[in-house]
């Protein structure tokens, strides 16, 4: 497959899954600042936009609406808006690789962002995020339905579990520093979709311990950094079809992928709390190594070439 | 009954009705341009007897809800053309244009005629130049155009083939005849807005067709993927076909996504290819792949920046000495536009004469030449009453209109042609002939185009049975270019009667009908029945 759509591919599985990880994100964080009068807002606000990675501006108190406007609507990187502007621009000039209902579902998507900002301000944010995640999971839906199973489906796959990794563990920083007893802890598993599996796998036993042990370690939930990891991992196994390795990962991107997961697979459940704020930003480096390997791997990227006094002296 | 048949008929003429309210008012701009829909004196012609009667009972209301339904369906398709980098919808009226099986058959007759007239013309101006040597045509005429390509000089295409792809614009004068305007031989574009207008309006208005027999467009990209692979070199089993275009800010960029993915075929960036000893290769996520034929979307000036533009970043270095070498061929060839270029076409009576023997089957505009000092007089002295364009130019830019142009603007006209008159051509001012449009609530007269897209394959010349037809939304306005904030239609050649069209619909199964028995039945999973579940109550 075309290196450039290749990369497209990828980058549109992880916009897609950025767009819709960070309303679930919002959603939950700004449903806790309204119910939940004891929280100060401000420092929430703040925290969780240093998670994200959005610069939180400087001397005004930021409440509900600001950070919503934040994260949601800015054009800044990382913000909802700026996500699905991606994706759609990389599905605009990959479309010929994906089908077309995947794209009609960006675009349609796209199109109706500047009507649902307005009702964000006439109704609330809620609507908005709904509206996310549920064209997040359309997509999912679509892409799984009417794409093959060839190399353009491992790319976006690749992409989606990668940006899924970086997603979830940013949720969990955004709650390190909250007490093991803390409610915000559910607000976690509400933001990846696991509150449900997780009160039928712990029984409704709720403490932190527990909380980030199936969010990082579970083998069966598919929004866990385990399965997301593996996930990529076989992926990019797909994508190898030179001969196998006999030592170690043919691979820069493998190799660090593989590592990071029998790291979480083999690790004792009880040493899981044990420096957790450093074994998270170990997986955000993960994250970022991977990103930079898999470019020089595969999508070999071309600079434009401009032949300057090519013309012939005659 | 009578009475009822009399009064149907009275209000079906124009002006009887609020959505034709003062349609042919006779103070309009170009009043004498030929109607397609109204005849002046019999009322509705019978091409569009059945789409005028389904129009009649819509409220101007209803054609507003259901525009509005075509430009989100298109927005949200993605259905877009580019002007300065600014994506917009494609604006797409509701009102089809309509043509006869009879007046389709006499297009295509003459279109086929000229693309087989141009073919050999290119063959000849690359190759022997006979035409120049039996003096039928000056030299000074070929080697002044700007894009007669010395570098294309002797490249020979292995099936021949230089006009893969024709987009032939017609229009019809005040007679109702079919005129051609120009010619488009380099890379014509349009061709996927006929597909998707077309499945467009067959959402929006299902019940229109209905009523009509429209021959298919939606199979184009079956046909020209069928013609690039005949165009391979010889000795490729499976030839490896791109689509090769400037990039996602090029105002044809959706036509290129969509004709590479309806064809199946990878669309390339000039950056995605290199040449290496002769061959093209592609950038792929599994090294290197070889290409066999490009149809190209660039110009030829941005083609090759060994060979023509130095700066261009579009093209790929080599790609000429490539195709020179037989491992590759572009599509459509390189240097087509000297068979395209506005004042060879005036000379094109004589090329159809000299290489087919045959008389055009479809006329020309009648064209003054300015670069023959008679004709240029001529030219000069009417210059209010002409219009004049450039030989080289495509988009509507640089025409100037005699009757509406200023007297600074015309001596200012009349400066440049003396300067350059090999530059420019000029034409007395075609009515072209007009179709009910929207235009607020109501339908108007505007002046439309028409261009239909041909495909050689080097056996046979398709033309696609419809076209893009471009509308001039002003009031009075015959420049119909998307550039210059032109609509278009959806066009419908309908199917004769009892004709082999009917073989694009019809014709014997793959297999078997299935019967229809217990076993298709769908199966249902377990549920409660109703004593059941009074009994849980």
């Amino acid at each position: 497959m075309l290196a450039r759509n290749a990369e497209s591919l990828y980058w549109i599985g992880r916009y897609v899954e950025r767009a819709d990880d960070t309303a679930r994100i919002l959603d939950v964080s700004v449903h806790q600042l309204l119910e939940d009068a004891t929280v100060d807002a401000d420092t929430a606000s703040r925290t969780l936009l240093a998670v994200l990675g959005i610069t939180p501006p400087e001397g005004i108190t930021l409440d509900v609406w600001t950070l919503t406007e934040l994260v949601a609507m800015s054009p800044e990187t990382g913000s909802i808006v700026s996500s699905i502007h991606s994706a759609r621009e990389n599905t605009r000039v990959a479309r010929e690789v994906v089908s077309s209902e995947l794209w009609h579902c960006i675009n349609s998507m796209w199109n109706a962002v500047p009507e649902r900002q307005r009702a964000v301000r006439r109704v609330g944010p809620h609507e908005f995020f709904t509206f996310v995640e549920d064209r997040a999971a359309t997509f999912a839906g679509l892409a799984d339905s009417t794409m093959s199973r060839d190399d353009g489906w491992r790319f976006l796959v690749l992409g989606r579990s990668i940006e899924r990794v970086d997603m979830i563990v940013r949720m969990l920083m955004s709650r390190v520093g909250d007490k093991p007893t803390s409610p915000g802890w559910v607000t976690v598993l509400r933001s990846a979709g696991a509150h449900d599996t997780y009160l039928r796998t712990y029984r409704g036993a709720l403490d932190a311990s527990r909380v980030v042990q199936f969010l990082l370690m579970d083998r069966l939930f598919p929004r866990s950094v385990f399965h997301a990891l593996s996930k990529a991992e076989s992926c990019l196994e797909e994508l190898e079809r030179g001969p196998s390795a006999r030592i170690g990962a043919s691979a820069e991107a493998s190799r660090l992928l593989g590592k990071a997961r029998s790291d979480l697979e083999f690790l004792r459940p009880a040493d899981l709390l044990d420096d957790l704020t450093g074994r998270l930003q170990g997986l955000q480096t993960t994250v970022r190594d991977v990103g930079e390997a898999l470019s020089r791997q595969y999508f070999h990227a071309v600079p434009w070439i401009e032949w300057n006094n090519a013309e012939v002296n005659l | 009954m009578g009475e009822d048949a009399q009064m149907s008929r009275s209000s079906i003429r124009p002006g009887g009705d609020r959505l034709f309210d003062r349609y042919l008012d006779p103070r309009r701009p170009h009043a004498e341009a030929y109607d397609e829909m109204f005849d002046p004196v019999e009322g509705v012609r019978p091409a569009y007897r059945r789409l005028h009667e389904s129009l009649m009972p819509l409220q101007p209301g209803d054609l507003t809800t259901r525009s509005d339904a075509l430009d989100r369906a298109l927005v949200d398709q993605g259905i877009t053309f580019s002007l300065s980098g600014q994506e917009r919808p494609f604006p797409l009226d509701l009102v089809p244009r309509v043509i006869t099986a009879s007046e389709w058959s006499r297009l295509e007759r003459g279109i086929v005629q000229r693309v087989r007239a141009l073919e050999a013309f290119l063959a000849d101006v690359y190759g022997p130049q006979q035409i120049v040597a039996d003096g039928v045509l000056p030299r000074r005429l070929i080697t002044s155009c700007e894009h007669f390509h010395r570098q294309a000089a002797g490249l020979a295409p292995p099936n021949g083939v230089r006009i893969h792809v024709a987009g032939i614009d017609v229009v019809r004068d005040e007679q109702g005849d079919f005129r051609v305007l120009e010619d488009n031989l380099r890379s014509p574009s349009g061709v996927s807005y006929v597909m998707e207008n077309r499945r467009t309006m067959a959402r929006v208005f299902p019940d229109l067709f209905m009523k009509h027999r429209v021959r298919a467009v939606d199979n184009y990209a079956v046909h020209l993927l069928r013609a690039l692979r005949a165009a391979a070199p010889p000795g490729t089993t499976d030839p490896n076909v791109v689509v090769l275009t400037p990039g996602v800010y090029n105002s044809a960029y959706f036509e290129h996504s969509l004709l590479a993915r309806q064809m199946g075929v990878e669309l390339v960036e000039g950056r995605d290819l290199f040449a290496r000893n002769n061959m093209i290769y592609l950038r792929t996520t599994e090294g290197e792949q070889r290409v066999d034929v490009i149809y190209r979307r660039i110009d030829d000036e941005f083609l090759d920046p060994v060979q023509f533009e130095p700066d261009s970043v579009l093209g790929v270095a080599g790609l000429v000495n490539a195709a020179r070498a037989g491992n590759v061929v572009v599509a459509n060839a390189v240097g087509n536009g000297v068979g395209d270029d506005k004042l060879i076409y005036t000379y094109l009576p004589e090329i159809l004469k000299y290489y087919l023997g045959e008389t055009p089957l479809l006329p020309n505009v009648d064209t003054y030449r300015c670069w023959l000092p008679s004709e240029q007089a001529e030219v000069l002295d009417r210059l209010d009453e002409l219009v004049t364009k450039p030989v080289e130019g495509s988009g509507g830019y640089g025409i100037v209109f005699g009757p509406d142009a200023s007297a600074k603007e015309l001596a200012a006209q009349r400066r440049r042609i003396r300067s350059n008159p090999r530059g420019w051509i000029a034409q007395p001012v075609v009515q072209l002939s007009t179709v009910p449009t929207k235009v607020g609530e109501r339908l108007q007269p505007r002046h439309v185009d028409l261009r239909p897209f041909a495909v050689n394959d080097g056996e046979s010349v398709f033309v696609l049975p419809g076209g893009l037809t471009r509308v001039a939304i002003p009031e009075g306005s015959l420049i119909v270019n998307s550039s210059q904030g032109g609509g278009s239609k959806d066009t419908w050649v309908l199917a004769g009667r009892a004709s082999d069209e009917d073989a694009e619909l019809r014709g014997s199964g793959l297999a078997a009908r299935p019967r229809s028995d217990g076993a298709t039945t769908p199966e249902r999973g377990p549920e409660l029945n109703i004593a059941q579940q009074q009994q849980q109550q």
